[in-house]
């Protein structure tokens, strides 16, 4: 008797769940997959803060006006644990909740799963960070997908402005250490191996390693003993200060460069001297930016007393250029946001224009950043265009 | 050969490490015969607290030499790192000793789970350095570099190590903790305390994992979901040593500390290295089940 | 307390003697008329919208939980053995029917039939994950105990590890690209198949052999039952089904990765088996939905929910370390001639089945 008390509990429960999960009027539901936890929780925070500040602001303003009438944006927040499965998980949990459209996630191995979850139930989603190419490219037809967009440059472009960079600095032999588990690290390695084999320098080391791993000293131990004079580690924030230490530990003297994924104040809390004075490739930069950014810039300092770092701005150009669309198609219908979104050809963000050629892939310039760990900064060191 | 020889030093690092989690795992099975699967997570508080009392030292202590705040950051985490063990033995695995085993693994897994948890909950998961309390300083013996702080790992590890060894063999909470791991139901008739004992046990146990904590958080991040990888390895160590034998504990280490250096180096992808840890596992789970130095056990049919 | 107690008899008993006027036909009636009805429902309420897509996703989760949670009960509970690595066989499954429904099925031209194929690419990955449970069945000859779930445990590493070293079917990265085939529907057939054929062998002679292994296995072999072929037939059938699930869940998250599949996985099934009561069908299922239903009502509380999980586990495993059941069982799965007449409370760890004959009569809802 107590056993069926207790499934007459649990249905009773679970009704009161599904009533509850009924739109509200005048409510436009965009859903947020994010990393707030794992191993990259700033990208998590940064993104979620951005995007509640994005929505903030348009709803103090009023809201969005759509065929007519004014909607308030609800942000629905799903943590995906910077786990692959579970951003699947997540993003299937947003498209059961009913939302409009995903932003996110951020990570490449975990946009690409969801990516693959939105496109199946055809749900629209954009993700800020995501640069794999694999992103918006179906599995298995090979052809872009319909509902996936993203508000960056993708890595077949950052992968050669890396392999160029090195080669600027005057890397000879370069080597590569990067996390063989993670679509990102993985996917930049290659184009920047191709490249910088392309622009006659072959790679002399290419070394792997797993997301989590915390030593890397047989994989650096290999580098060193190979004679490389340059090190390439596309690596998320968290791990690079790791591998920068334990490589001069081990006597590397050579220079080191990274990608994006770098793009953190917390790699210089993190890494210290040992990251001085380090270049890496990524989206913007606050020194040089437009007057629309520092808006942006200045909102976001108000808001949360620190400067807001790629994930957060490219994050509120995604929102900007969902609420864009949702505005161009007239009604609250995910179709209709899908058909708004291809049409979209040009968008002018905090974090540059964004050309659209037909894909989801915007066209972009990428900068060049400096670690500055005095300072606690990034320096802007130069552009480069596509 | 040069190379060869720094990758042996980076092996005895890791491995110091685990052989001292795995030691945990092996006293804590040969007195209660409990797979202890939360000892990882109890490592990873281990580090947390060291992280914490680290940082309040340095931040509002008087300029003390760094050794001494070592030591003190080390005491500190062991102390909370065995009260925590024997609180969690109290009311978690007491009750259940005379129930099922199954039981007690489950809980074992519940305690893990809800330590790595509330630490993710409490404290967030972003990962970190404990304070450079002592500064590194870098430099090559014979052509290997090497740095301060790997040497420390390196001796304080086999000096505790040896401590334990020494307390086993000659002393007499050793003596009991060794009998009780022979003879569950006569050993108490003879007068010994089982539960003290066994408290016992399981506080020395996670103070040995707790240095280890503090000497791992100098070298890596620590953030909330380590514990449970180490903690597997630990594991698999200390069943490969034989599970129950303390010196088998340390030589399972310091064996996987080389299966997890020189895996990468031999094969092409770093990816392998569960794949051989834990087919060696298996083999030799197959061919010697009571692992490289443990004794077969008998059953009364 | 004995207030309500009183008042629940009473309600059982009125309910009893109606349930007992009714005719013959209609009492023989109610289990296949209710199995039907949940089919029927299983189609048209999501097609309907009766049941919101939150729901539907719950129920899925559910179904694929019950299976899994079944099958290693199958080994776990009625075998007494302890198996922890059920996820590698999950795994085995997930990605075997993965490949047949990505690349296999169209290379064949077949892909319009996909939709049609779908329980053919569920067979195969369970029959592929039965002949991985072979692997599991040989040692468990020599070891018991914990050296088994230290074995079962490497055996659910290695499947991962070599999972993520297969550059093909995307590594440690995952594999994506099946179509979303898994319906509320299929769920509900996979779930009624599989609790039917476990049921079923467990009243059998196989069912029975494995329960005496579980109490003293080398008194069992003393009185001529085949361990050995018992320990295969429960190792194989219940990675058969634990595949059919992984495929289930494939087809619905349309994407695996070996990570999804590791110990953290074993572990949840393992909490459900023992939450729900080892040895006991009808507890299976309710550890699964309780389990599932429960981690969906925490949800609110973000990641809270995973700090009390797993106390509340913790207290229910030193409270009632038999799980929710225990080891009884609902009485309709149990055949008649199988049901002691007195259910003594749960001090008793168990009931030991009348070793009647091979014979049994399947689903009887007869008192």
């Amino acid at each position: 008797m107590k056993r069926l008390a207790l499934l007459v509990g649990i249905i009773v429960a679970l009704s009161l769940i599904a009533a509850s999960c009924a739109p509200k009027p005048g409510v436009i539901k965009i859903g947020l997959n994010a990393e707030l936890t794992g191993g990259i929780p700033v990208v998590g925070q940064s993104c979620k803060n951005a995007a509640e500040l994005f929505v903030e602001e348009v709803n103090k303003a009023g809201g969005i006006e759509v065929g007519g009438r004014k909607y308030t944006i609800q942000l629905i927040i799903e943590d995906n644990e910077d786990k692959a499965e579970s951003a699947a998980a997540a993003a299937l949990k947003l498209h059961t909740a009913g939302v409009l459209l995903m932003i996110g996630p951020n990570a490449s191995r975990n946009a690409i799963p969801a990516a693959e979850v939105a496109e199946a139930n055809k749900m629209p989603m954009i993700s800020p960070w995501s640069t794999n190419p694999k992103t918006t490219i179906d599995a298995k037809t090979g052809k872009p997908k319909k509902y996936v967009f993203r508000a960056c440059f993708i890595d077949d472009f950052q992968g050669v402005v890396a392999a160029k960079l090195g080669v600027e600095l005057g890397v000879k032999k370069p080597a590569v250490l990067f996390d063989v588990a993670s679509e990102y690290n993985k996917g930049i390695a290659e184009v920047f191996k191709k490249t910088v084999e392309e622009l006659g320098y072959p790679v002399v080391a290419y070394e792997t390693y797993t997301t989590g791993d915390k030593d890397f000293s047989a994989q650096l131990t290999k580098i060193i003993a190979s004679g490389a004079d340059g090190l390439f580690l596309p690596n998320y924030y968290s791990e690079v200060p790791l591998q920068v230490q334990q490589a001069r530990k081990l006597g590397f003297k050579g220079i080191i460069f990274g990608s994006d994924s770098w793009g953190n104040l917390e790699l210089i809390d993190l890494c210290g001297m040992d990251c001085d004075g380090l270049y890496f490739t990524t989206h913007y930069a606050p020194d040089i930016a437009t007057p629309q950014a520092q808006a942006f810039i200045k909102a976001y300092e108000a808001k949360y007393g620190k400067t807001p770092d790629d994930v957060a701005a490219l994050t509120y150009d995604a929102f900007g250029i969902a609420v864009t669309a949702i505005k161009q198609a007239g009604k609250i219908d995910r179709e209709a946001v899908v058909e708004a979104l291809r049409k979209i050809t040009r968008y002018e963000g905090v974090t540059g224009v964004l050309e659209y050629r037909g894909t989801g892939d915007p066209v972009k310039s990428a900068v060049v950043l400096k670690v500055d760990v005095p300072g606690k900064k990034f320096t802007y060191y130069t552009t480069a265009k596509p | 050969m040069q190379t060869f020889f720094q990758q042996i030093l980076n092996a005895l690092q890791l491995g110091s490490v685990y052989a001292l989690i795995a030691l945990g795992y092996s006293m804590v099975y040969g007195i209660i015969t409990l797979i202890n699967f939360a000892h990882g997570d109890i490592f990873m508080v281990s580090t947390y607290v060291a992280f914490f009392v680290g940082s309040a030292l340095m931040a509002y202590a008087f300029k003390l030499p760094g050794i001494i705040t070592f030591l003190l950051t080390m005491l500190a985490s062991m102390f909370f790192t065995a009260f925590l063990a024997v609180i969690i033995e109290r009311f978690a695995y007491r009750p259940l000793r005379k129930a099922p085993r199954v039981s007690a693994v489950i809980t074992a897994l519940g305690v893990g789970l809800f330590l790595e948890n509330f630490t993710l909950a409490t404290i967030g998961p972003h990962p970190r350095f404990l304070p450079p309390i002592i500064p590194v300083h870098r430099f090559t013996i014979w052509g290997i570099a090497t740095s301060n702080i790997q040497l420390i790992i390196i001796f304080v590890s086999a000096i505790v190590m040896f401590l334990l060894d020494t307390i086993v063999r000659r002393t007499m909470v050793g003596m009991a903790m060794r009998a009780i791991s022979w003879d569950k139901f006569t050993v108490p008739l003879m007068g010994v305390p089982m539960d003290r004992i066994i408290s016992i046990t399981f506080a020395l146990g996670a103070s040995i994992a707790a240095v280890g904590g503090t000497l791992y958080g100098f070298v890596y991040t620590i953030d909330p979901y380590m514990g449970i990888r180490i903690g597997w390895w630990a594991f698999i160590s200390a069943v490969i040593g034989g599970i129950g034998n303390i010196r088998g504990a340390m030589l399972g280490g310091y064996l996987l500390g080389l299966v997890e250096i020189f895996t990468p180096v031999i094969l092409p992808s770093s990816t392998y290295r569960d794949f051989v840890a834990f087919s060696l596992l298996l083999l030799l789970l197959i061919f010697r089940p009571y692992g490289l130095l443990g004794r077969p056990v008998t059953m009364k049919v | 307390m004995s207030k309500v107690k009183s008042l629940i008899s009473a309600f059982k008993e009125r309910w009893d003697a109606f349930y007992s006027s009714w005719p013959e036909p209609v009492k023989k009636a109610t289990v296949p008329g209710l199995l039907v009805f949940f089919f029927l429902a299983s189609i048209f309420f999501p097609k309907l919208g009766i049941i919101n897509l939150y729901w539907q996703q719950v129920l899925i989760y559910v179904g694929i939980n019950i299976i899994l949670t079944l099958s290693l009960n199958l080994v776990n509970g009625y075998m007494g053995e302890f198996s922890v690595g059920h996820a590698g066989f999950m795994a085995v499954g997930a990605y075997v029917s993965s490949i047949l429904t990505v690349w296999v099925f169209p290379k064949l031209g077949l892909s319009q039939y996909i939709p049609y194929l779908f329980p053919l690419a569920l067979i195969i990955g369970g029959l592929t994950a039965g002949l991985t449970g072979l692997i599991i069945a040989f040692p468990s000859f020599r070891t018991r105990g914990d050296y088994l779930a230290i074995v079962t445990l490497s055996w659910n590493m290695i499947v991962k590890s070599v999972l993520e070293n297969i550059e093909a079917i995307g590594g440690p990265r995952g594999f994506m690209g099946m179509p979303k085939l898994t319906s509320l529907a299929w769920v509900y057939v996979w779930v009624i198949i599989t609790i039917w054929l476990i049921r079923n062998l467990v009243y059998s002679n196989y069912g029975r052999g494995a329960l005496s292994i579980r109490e003293d296995e080398i008194a069992a072999s003393l009185v001529s039952v085949d361990t050995r072929t018992v320990k295969i037939v429960t190792f194989v059938i219940a990675s058969f089904f634990a595949g059919i699930a992984g495929g289930l869940f494939a087809h619905v998250l349309v994407f695996i990765n070996p990570r999804a599949f590791s110990i953290l996985k074993s572990t949840d099934i393992l909490v459900m088996v023992y939450l729900g009561g080892i040895g006991s069908i009808g507890g299976s299922i309710l550890g699964a939905t309780v389990y599932t239903v429960l981690l969906e009502l925490l949800r609110p509380l973000q990641v809270w929910r995973w700090v009390i999980g797993p106390l509340l586990l913790v207290f229910l495993m030193i409270f009632r370390p038999h799980g929710i059941m225990g080891m009884r069982e609902w009485k309709f799965l149990v055949p008649p001639e199988e049901r002691a007449e007195s259910w003594r409370k749960e001090r008793e760890l168990f009931v030991l089945p009348k070793l009647a004959s091979a014979k049994t009569n399947p689903l009887n809802p007869e008192k």
